[in-house]
């Protein structure tokens, strides 16, 4: 076999080698620094965190590939960026820094309502959100090569994230128990390739790796997502919206680890500082919520 | 025979399934008592600063350092960094494989490839011995292995890839990704 780059196998290999690890949002050099130093196996590089990007308001678009590159040559673990949905410019120019992950993101103004990007043409793997299995694998029909729940990001909330997970998880184990004659309607209930309806259910898991996103402010919140089966977390706001991010940040990296040991969860807990201040999702108005944007 | 992954991150699941595919008992490896009993251990690949963080916090270091002198450890790309003397810069390192690597030594993820490998220790008793299936993701290189450690793979200009210190193994790529089981079962053998 003659030497081969880009293929799926090492897209989706890549985000195999960040499971089990915390992703941190980060908007300066100096911010990447300090989640690499707490541990985070990859740094999202971005302008404004979620919480900000809701309280300026107006159109969020890709962030300054001068931020993205200082973040690149700051850090040694993979560096990530977003770009809008459908915004295959945006991502030419991420794949072209040799970012080693794209986020086609809802945290961003979406710029198509009708199509996400097709991801198969790029050199660097992409990572989407979803809500449900449907719509993770309509992403990975695309060709992104990892997923994470939308969750409702800049909240501090973590009830989406867990909502979708269940979601997604629970759909997995339906599918597992449906017998075959049936696998077709439901590929065309939820919307999916029928293709990759068959090999989920055949793994008993999504072909790629599926990390919790969007409301994860503790330690406690990344443990709960990792015992309800994600491989994963990304954190946005919850770290440096809070009053001690280093602490908080290896806190939540050693509480993604030992998910299922309540001392250390307990241990790691103790002596945070003042986490973000969170705003209730139930109490938000539908168009302030950025988890129904993809399609 | 019962094998430990170390599990603080990373693909350790995958290691984990391929393991128990060929009848090995398998373990998680989250903090030092985890390692009583183990026959041999695997550290996976993932992000080898997070790693090495973990280890240090739960004062896994000495022990993992302990357990090496003993018996069977591989390291598949950040575990052949952990696993290393030297790794070009600091950070937190086991040093029981006289080996220099350097991290990302093939440039970014976008540079991450796929490739054969001719491995000729992994050849059967039959002397069958194809190509092995490689995976090379942010991977790190073997810069340079010194006595008594030795060279197991190389790539065709000759940069080495993996390599073996007694019951010690290192590999830049990551053969649970593969379902190649051909060194998952040269480790066990390592291991008994």
């Amino acid at each position: 076999m003659v030497k081969q780059v880009a293929t799926f196998a090492v897209k989706k290999g890549l985000a195999q080698m960040l499971k089990g690890g915390v992703i941190m949002d980060v908007v300066t050099a100096e911010h990447a620094r300090i989640a690499e130093e707490a541990g985070a196996c990859a740094v999202m590089a971005l302008e404004r965190v979620p919480a900000d990007i809701r309280a300026d308001g107006g159109v969020a678009r890709m962030s300054d590939p001068e931020l993205i590159l200082q973040i690149m040559d700051t850090v040694s673990i993979p560096v990530m960026a977003k770009c809008r949905i459908g915004h295959f410019v945006e991502a030419q120019i991420l794949d072209s820094l040799g970012i080693d992950y794209i986020d086609e993101s809802e945290v961003l103004t979406p710029a198509d309502e009708a199509h996400h990007i097709y991801k198969h043409n790029f050199r660097a793997p992409f990572v989407c959100g979803c809500r449900n299995l449907g719509e993770a694998l309509r992403r990975i029909g695309e060709g992104a090569a990892m997923i994470r729940t939308k969750g409702e990001a800049g909240t501090g909330d973590v009830v989406e994230a867990v909502r979708h997970a269940r979601t997604v998880l629970g759909e997995i184990r339906r599918l597992q128990n449906m017998p075959e004659e049936e696998v077709m309607a439901f590929a065309k209930e939820i919307g999916a390739p029928y293709e990759l309806v068959l090999e989920t259910r055949s793994l008993g898991r999504m072909p790629v790796v599926n990390f919790a996103a969007g409301g994860i402010a503790t330690p406690a919140d990344a443990a709960l997502m990792m015992q309800l089966g994600v491989d994963g977390v990304f954190v946005g706001s919850g770290i440096f919206k809070s009053g001690d991010p280093a602490r908080r940040a290896a806190a939540i990296v050693k509480a993604t680890t030992h998910y299922n040991d309540p001392k250390i969860l307990a241990e790691v807990s103790r002596n945070l500082g003042e986490p973000m201040v969170g705003r209730n999702v139930s109490s938000m108005p539908e168009a302030d919520r950025l988890a129904g944007r993809g399609w | 025979m019962k094998i430990g992954v170390l599990a603080l991150q990373g693909d350790f699941h995958e290691h984990q399934v391929m393991l128990q595919g060929l009848g090995a008992e398998v373990v998680q490896v989250r903090l030092p008592r985890h390692l009583d009993g183990l026959n041999g251990l695997i550290i996976p690949g993932g992000e080898s600063t997070t790693i090495g963080k973990l280890a240090v916090a739960y004062d896994l270091m000495q022990p993992l350092r302990q357990f090496g002198r003993e018996y069977a450890i591989w390291g598949t790309c950040a575990g052949a960094i952990f696993l290393s003397k030297d790794a070009m810069r600091p950070q937190p390192l086991l040093e029981l494989m006289d080996i220099r690597v350097e991290r990302n030594a093939f440039g970014r993820q976008v540079d991450s490839f796929e490739i054969g490998l001719n491995v000729p220790a992994l050849a059967a008793a039959n002397g069958e011995n194809p190509p092995f299936h490689a995976l090379f993701i942010r991977a790190p290189l073997i810069e340079r292995v010194f006595p008594p450690a030795e060279v197991l793979a190389s790539l065709e200009d000759g940069r080495i890839v993996a390599a073996r210190q007694g019951k010690l193994l290192a590999t830049s790529f990551h053969p649970e990704l593969t379902g190649d089981t051909r060194f998952h079962r040269y480790f066990m053998e390592m291991a008994e």
